[in-house]
């Protein structure tokens, strides 16, 4: 009986270690004959060539390891833009799909089916290439409330200038921290003497007082800065001023947003049906009013259905932005296992290297999920 | 006769309210289609602001008269009742059917009126609608890829057949129901297998691969015989004896020579592409990657601490990581993990790559339905006696894989939706077909048809499966 039992289990060990060793084996074998020695030391060379649109300072002269890390805060950058947009559409599509109204309802349900049924690759390409190249030309450009330029070249949009720009973070930080006490002391206070303190007005009160000292008292200053049209040769127009934002990333945010908030709308939805008509009877034959049983019974239900499959979506949302390769947005994938690779030919280390990123990103976040599952999981007496 | 209160509308006067909001709100509407079918504005003697918003206002306070509760008109209940609950509802409604009557005209005009449907140049294309004359042109590229003209009837004949024999399931009698799962499971792969590798790659009729598959063909059928005490170590033992027993007993040289006659001309994977090849990729990954992902899950619930881990690894890998790094690894990395004078395939690569990825989520959707199984099943199957096996495959699979008819189908919808990213490694399935396309300098300046109409094929593609899942779904619930 436990020869049955481990039989099974030494096989499988083995033949794991089999096609391991088989595949180390040849991997030493092809780097020796192409004398290439393993090893993550190019991270520290000069990686001489350039990245379109970098959040950090970046040229060829610095290193292919700062090389990866614009990569990486490309993805984060259109991965947090999309998560941004895909929960706005996503949660009001969910609550359009449940409205009484047929119209709304169907409209809903129309963009869910078709935005969630063509090939993610497929809509990035077609606002890509299709959609934003219909855009005019920068000197052809209408201005939208006569400070948004959206041309063929990208969007210009005004930028703020900051005078001392960390103290008004530090403010809102501030803030923050305090809106974090409030919500626990009121919770106390609840508890222990069932009065109920109005927090959310505290809150969004704390969130503009703090800031808005910060520009009185703390010399913060903000002015806008608006694009401006330039002539960069006869033919060739261009904006100054502003902030740009190129067209791969605005085809790729647009993408991913539309297409994940189809799966986020359904999960909203699933969340709110799946709470029992008699919770909400019971709810409102307690004496709540509509507003509370909405806050104080449905929401909370819903939101322990809601959540896990959402992060879910965050995570693939995530992980789908490795798609910009095909536009050229210079994210992880494009940069450093594109061009970098292509310069190193050290195929193992840098495929490696954006797995393991990847995976990180992954698996922190499930190890939350499944942290978040477990207190909000209901407590079976 | 009461008062009337335009205010607030009620059953008293159902008719000079009905009329008169029925009237504003036809008016309204009329407004809008006669602006944007024929360009006709009647309301243009107004104030630029005021003309934009009138119809809106118009129809609003339309809407507002005929909501009347319970006025026993069925017709004005049911519009009342679904489309007209209140204010804001109204207004949303009125918005979105002016939306509706706004996008017709430049949408039928792109779609229809303004499109080309003939010739076979850039020139034919001259209206401002759309060019399906690039669409007609390229058809023959976008579903079969590079694969020659003269050779494509091969690949329609292999897709005819695979179907027919696909669809053998439905016309099956009782007597053969039961072997069905080993008929697709088994069968059904090998089959499609070679239908590939003879009629569309044209390769050779004999090649190294065939002693295993017939090997794997005789183990199976001889398999059916032996007592189940034995199964696990015959299945251990046979195929390799006989696969030994070909390769260096029973084949002579010369017999091998006789079977190395081509057939058909040889047409390499990287000429293959467009639909067919998206069909392909998404029909093998398909078929691996369910089994793959079944035994996965199992392990991931086994007992034994070695194969739980291995496989809780295996998962967890596959699920991290994006498929495009997948690809890569596949393209750029894995050849490094080969001897030098081994070679594989492209698209035996990406397949084997796809089907992993898409393995580990199969098997976790898998487990779920796993985990949903009370307990008493278990005990009930072990209580009757039966082993490991027999209770997964009598007792809990049937059971388990019901439940999770729409994780599988959804599963399967994003492997189809996955496949385009074959582009990493040079493989030019629908979506690679219209970018190259695109960037032929004849046919410049036709994405946005291109792109409209794979959009079309996948949308028809993913919908009917997604809608194929749900019947099923309905088909096999059962009450709990």
């Amino acid at each position: 009986m436990n020869f049955k039992k481990i039989l099974p289990q030494l096989l499988t060990l083995v033949v794991v270690i089999l096609v391991f060793g088989f595949f180390s084996y040849n991997a030493q074998v092809n780097m020796e004959n192409r004398g290439i020695t393993f090893g993550y030391g190019f991270l520290s060379q000069e990686s001489s060539f350039d990245v379109q649109f970098s959040l950090i300072e970046y040229d060829g002269s610095h290193s292919y390891f700062r090389a990866y890390l614009v990569g990486l805060l490309n993805t984060i950058l259109v991965s947090v833009i999309g998560i941004v947009f895909a929960t706005i559409i996503g949660v009001v599509v969910g609550i359009a799909r449940l409205s009484s109204n047929y119209l709304i309802e169907r409209t809903a349900a129309i963009y869910v089916e078709f935005f969630r049924n063509i090939p993610l690759l497929l809509q990035i390409f077609f606002w890509y290439f299709a959609a934003l190249r219909a855009l005019p030309l920068p000197e052809k450009a209408e201005p939208m409330f006569g400070v948004f330029f959206l041309t063929i070249k990208g969007f210009f949009v005004p930028a703020f200038v900051w005078n001392n720009l960390d103290i008004f973070i530090y403010s809102v930080i501030a803030a923050i921290i305090a809106i974090v006490f409030v919500r626990l002391y009121a919770k106390k206070k609840q508890e222990n003497q069932g009065i109920q303190t109005p927090v959310l007005s505290i809150s969004i009160g704390l969130l503009i007082i703090l800031p808005l000292l910060s520009f009185f008292l703390g010399g913060v200053g903000a002015s806008v800065e608006i694009p401006v049209i330039e002539q960069l040769s006869k033919t060739s127009f261009t904006f100054k001023g502003g902030l740009k934002l190129p067209p791969e990333l605005i085809s790729l945010a647009l993408a991913l947003s539309l297409y994940t908030a189809t799966f986020i709308a359904e999960c909203v939805r699933a969340g709110v049906q799946g709470v029992s008509k008699g919770q909400k009877e019971a709810a409102a034959s307690i004496g709540l009013t509509p507003n509370q049983v909405l806050k104080l019974v449905v929401m909370p239900q819903a939101l322990r259905i809601i959540i896990p499959p959402t992060t879910n979506q965050y995570l693939n949302l995530t992980k789908n932005s490795s798609l910009a390769a095909a536009i050229a947005y210079p994210d992880l994938v494009l940069v450093f296992a594109g061009t970098a690779l292509m310069q190193t030919g050290r195929a193992i280390e840098i495929v490696s290297i954006t797995m393991l990123t990847y995976l990180t990103l992954s698996i922190t976040i499930s190890i939350f999920m499944n942290w978040y599952n477990k207190k909000i999981a209901i407590k079976e007496k | 006769m009461n008062k009337l209160n335009f205010l607030s509308p009620d059953k008293n006067n159902l008719y000079a309210y009905l009329y008169s909001g029925i009237g504003l709100f036809s008016l309204s509407i009329l407004i809008v289609f006669l602006n944007s079918f024929f360009s006709l504005d009647l309301t243009s003697f107004l104030p630029g602001t005021i003309s934009y918003f009138l119809p809106l206002i118009i129809g609003f306070m339309g809407l507002h008269l005929i909501r009347i509760e319970y006025s026993g008109i069925k017709f004005l209940d049911i519009i009342n009742k679904n489309i007209n609950t209140n204010q804001f509802n109204a207004l949303l409604s009125l918005l979105i059917i002016f939306a509706v009557i706004k996008s017709l005209p430049p949408l039928l005009s792109w779609f229809i009126i303004d499109a080309n449907f003939a010739g076979d140049s850039k020139d034919a294309c001259s209206g401002s609608g759309a060019c399906w004359a690039y669409i007609k042109t390229w058809f023959n590229r976008f579903m079969y890829g590079m694969y020659p003209n003269a050779e494509q009837w091969r690949i329609n004949l292999s897709f005819i057949a695979l179907a027919f024999l696909g669809g053998v399931g439905f016309f099956a009698t009782e007597k053969f129901k039961k072997y069905l799962t080993l008929y697709y499971v088994v069968v059904y792969p090998i089959i499609a297998f070679l239908f590939i590798f003879f009629f569309i790659s044209g390769g050779p009729i004999f090649f190294d691969f065939s002693y295993g598959i017939i090997a794997a063909v005789i183990s199976i059928i001889i398999g059916f015989f032996i007592p189940s005490k034995f199964k696990m170590y015959y299945f251990l033992i046979i195929p390799i004896t006989i696969y030994i027993l070909l390769k260096y007993v029973f084949f002579y040289e010369e017999l091998i020579e006789l079977g190395k006659i081509q057939a058909f001309e040889w047409v390499e994977t990287g000429a293959w592409g467009g639909l067919s090849l998206t069909f392909i990729v998404s029909f093998f990954c398909l078929i691996f990657c369910f089994p793959v992902g079944l035994f996965l899950s199992l392990g991931r619930r086994s007992d034994l601490p070695i194969i739980k881990y291995i496989s809780i690894g295996f998962i967890e890998f596959w699920r991290g990581v994006p498929l495009i790094t997948v690809l890569f690894m596949s393209s750029v990395m894995f050849p490094m993990f080969l001897p030098e004078d081994m070679f594989i395939d492209k698209l035996v690569r990406v397949i084997i790559a796809i089907s992993l990825f898409e393995a580990a989520y199969v098997a976790e959707v898998i487990r779920g339905g796993l985990q949903a199984l009370p307990r008493g099943q278990y005990d009930a199957a072990k209580s009757l006696g039966m082993g490991y096996w027999k209770m997964h495959i009598f007792v809990i699979l049937p059971q388990a894989l019901k439940l999770v008819i729409p994780g599988i189908a959804n599963t399967f919808l994003a492997l189809v939706k996955d496949t385009p990213l074959i582009f990493v490694v040079g493989l030019l399935e629908i979506v690679g077909m219209l970018n190259l396309a695109k960037t032929n300098p004849e046919w410049l300046g036709f994405a946005m048809e291109g792109y409209v109409f794979a959009s079309i094929v996948f949308f028809i593609i993913c919908y009917a499966m997604s809608k194929y899942s749900y019947n099923l779904e309905q088909k096999y619930k059962t009450e709990r």
